[in-house]
């Protein structure tokens, strides 16, 4: 599991990206919650998930996916995602998040997308 | 004093049975000991000496008697009966006095003396006898008893075979006098079982011999007949010449076929099995007549699929015929009813066991041997309703309970179906499954105990792949599953967490979970190629 590493947080045009590595199971926790302070810390127009290089997701990362979410929202802040494979991109159907974040197919419309909302 | 001393037995019995033999009593010679002289039950003589009050003066008696005219022929002059608690158990008869006078009365009370004296000594003799003789008799019987029993218990088989995704259990309980039920379990070409149940009519050794003898040509003519009428024909051929007189054995021979569960039988007369399905119980029917009566015979074949779940039951006439105290049978419709009602395999024949008790009433002794075999078929994807497709094991490992180890499963499930050519969309979803349910497994079945593995195994067949994940968690305990909400979530309403089982159900085609003898299993399948291939 290479999830231990805290993802790299970049801000792109006043959005937070995060880039996901490794595994997002239980094992991802600690990591991907520091990921999410850093990229929150300077109130970010939105946050991006960019599951490129993700790995294996499991029932576990779903709820720690579910976590930042439920997190954004307390916040009014919007989370948006792109990089996710056919199959992933199934789950978040099948769960349900895909109704509650934009899944979008590269980094481009995901940030624009964000600037969007940000400017409507 | 010449004398004669006749002795016979309480009731007269062996009296009477003498006298069907006829007179075989020659007269004596003078001074010889006469052989004894019958008194038959219906002589009149017999009711007098019964109420005669002391010794009684033979030649100067008239009476329609044959034994009478007997006594007289001897040269008898008086007779004493032997009389012990009001029955006559013998009579004292006395030839001519030596001096040729007449006996006195004095030697008459001497007589009668002697004859109350001797009565009860005789009395105790004859009851010494009886029962030695009763208990020589019993020791024979019961000898032969232990006979049979060695015999019989010989001949069933020490073991029962360990069929893979099959339970095969057997039950054989002799009635005291030992009737002629036998089973067996014949290993064939091919991985397939032969799976005999029969009865010899009669008891004891003759029944054990005709059985041991029917077993061996079974077995022999198995090995070189595949079909199961061919075979009973076989035996049926071989058992003729020699079989003796009302004699003749009820046979049924079935072949198994583990991998697709075809049971192909044929049937010499013998009670018809069931089997039990989804729906209820069914009764297998095939003709023919019992073997060793006629030779010529031809024996219909019949077969079934035995389907995942599913059990069959052969069974013997003891169990079927067991009387109540008011002799009703247990019967066939009971015995059907207990198939469809109760699990199979062993379950079901302790089941049907304390039933036939409960029938027979307290204490009441089995009258006749009783033999149940049951085979039953693991519980399997019920997709596979034709069974014709035989599912090939593809790999079957255990992991480790640890954090993390579902990982492992994935991987090793992966490399055993490669050569399945699946998709990729649905190996993903396949992948998704197998980690989800190996979780749940290794989390609430062995709570992430090392010494509680978590078995998989991974079977192909009839265009699915099945995947088969226990852990020794036993059954889950009721409670209501909470179904996942996101928005519950989202709100704090629900934990965040709870996602395996629906993702699970969406990934597969198919999601079975079944739990026995503390271990639970959850069977994931997923066809080959699925509609929605391409759409993905």
């Amino acid at each position: 599991m290479a999830t231990s590493e805290i993802p790299a947080v970049r801000r792109r045009d006043g959005v937070a990206v995060i880039d996901l590595t490794g595994d997002v199971n239980r094992g991802a926790e600690e990591s991907l919650d520091a990921a999410w302070a850093r990229a929150t810390r300077d109130r970010p127009d939105a946050v991006v998930l960019n599951f490129e290089g993700a790995g294996y997701i499991n029932s576990t990362g779903i709820a720690l996916i579910v976590g930042l979410l439920a997190r954004a929202r307390a916040t009014g802040l919007d989370i948006r995602a792109y990089g996710l494979s056919p199959h992933y991109r199934e789950i978040f159907e099948i769960t349900r998040l895909a109704d509650f974040l934009a899944i979008n197919p590269d980094e481009e419309s995901a940030v624009r997308g964000a600037e969007g909302n940000t400017n409507a | 004093m010449t004398g004669l001393i006749r002795t016979f037995r309480r009731g007269l019995r062996r009296a009477s049975a003498e006298e069907r033999r006829g007179p075989a009593t020659p007269p004596p010679a003078a001074g010889d000991e006469a052989a004894p002289i019958d008194i038959a039950p219906n002589d009149p003589l017999l009711a007098l000496l019964q109420s005669a009050s002391g010794a009684v003066d033979i030649e100067a008696l008239e009476l329609d008697s044959p034994a009478l005219v007997e006594l007289k022929a001897a040269g008898v002059k008086l007779a004493v009966p032997l009389v012990s608690q009001g029955e006559l158990i013998g009579v004292l008869n006395l030839g001519p006095r030596l001096s040729e006078q007449e006996y006195s009365s004095d030697d008459r009370k001497l007589l009668d003396n002697l004859a109350a004296q001797a009565a009860p000594a005789l009395r105790i003799g004859q009851l010494v006898r009886e029962q030695q003789a009763e208990a020589a008799t019993r020791q024979r019987f019961e000898q032969e008893l232990e006979v049979a029993k060695l015999i019989q218990q010989n001949f069933l088989p020490k073991q029962l075979p360990e069929l893979n995704g099959w339970q095969v259990a057997a039950y054989y309980r002799p009635a005291r006098e030992v009737g002629g039920d036998f089973y067996d379990v014949i290993p064939l070409p091919e991985g397939k079982v032969g799976f005999v149940i029969g009865d010899v009519t009669d008891k004891g050794v003759p029944a054990a011999l005709v059985m041991a003898a029917t077993r061996s040509v079974l077995r022999a003519s198995a090995q070189r007949l595949v079909e199961p009428g061919e075979v009973l024909e076989r035996v049926n051929e071989h058992l003729c010449p020699d079989m003796p007189e009302k004699m003749f054995v009820t046979c049924l021979y079935g072949v198994l076929d583990p991998e697709s569960g075809h049971f192909r039988f044929a049937n010499a007369g013998h009670d018809l099995p069931y089997v039990k399905t989804a729906e209820g119980s069914e009764e297998l029917r095939a003709r023919g007549m019992p073997l060793g009566l006629m030779p010529g015979m031809r024996y219909e074949e019949s077969e079934t699929v035995l389907q995942p779940g599913e059990s069959l039951l052969l069974h013997s006439d003891g169990v079927v015929e067991a009387h109540d105290p008011n002799g009703d049978m247990f019967g066939f419709p009971r015995l059907k009813q207990a198939v469809a009602d109760y699990p199979g395999g062993g379950e079901l024949i302790d089941r049907v066991l304390v039933d036939v008790q409960a029938h027979l009433g307290p204490g009441a002794e089995q009258e006749d041997d009783i033999t149940m075999v049951t085979l039953q078929r693991s519980p399997g994807a019920a997709h596979m309703r034709n069974g014709a497709v035989p599912d090939a094991l593809l790999a079957e490992f255990d992991v480790e309970s640890a954090e993390g180890n579902e990982r492992v499963a994935i991987a090793r499930v992966t490399d055993a179906v490669a050569s399945l050519n699946i998709s990729d969309d649905r190996l993903e979803r396949l992948k998704t499954a197998v980690g989800e349910a190996t979780m749940n497994a290794m989390e609430h079945g062995s709570q992430y105990r090392a010494d509680r593995p978590v078995s998989i195994r991974v079977l192909a067949g009839g265009g699915n792949v099945r995947i088969q994940i226990t852990d020794l968690g036993g059954a889950p305990p009721e409670r209501e599953r909470e179904i996942p909400d996101l928005e519950a979530k989202l709100a704090g309403l629900q934990r965040p967490r709870g996602w395996g089982l629906l993702l699970i159900e969406n990934m597969v085609d198919e999601m079975r979970e079944t739990s026995a003898a503390g271990r639970h299993t959850l069977e994931l399948a997923l066809r080959l190629e699925g509609d929605d291939d391409g759409d993905e």
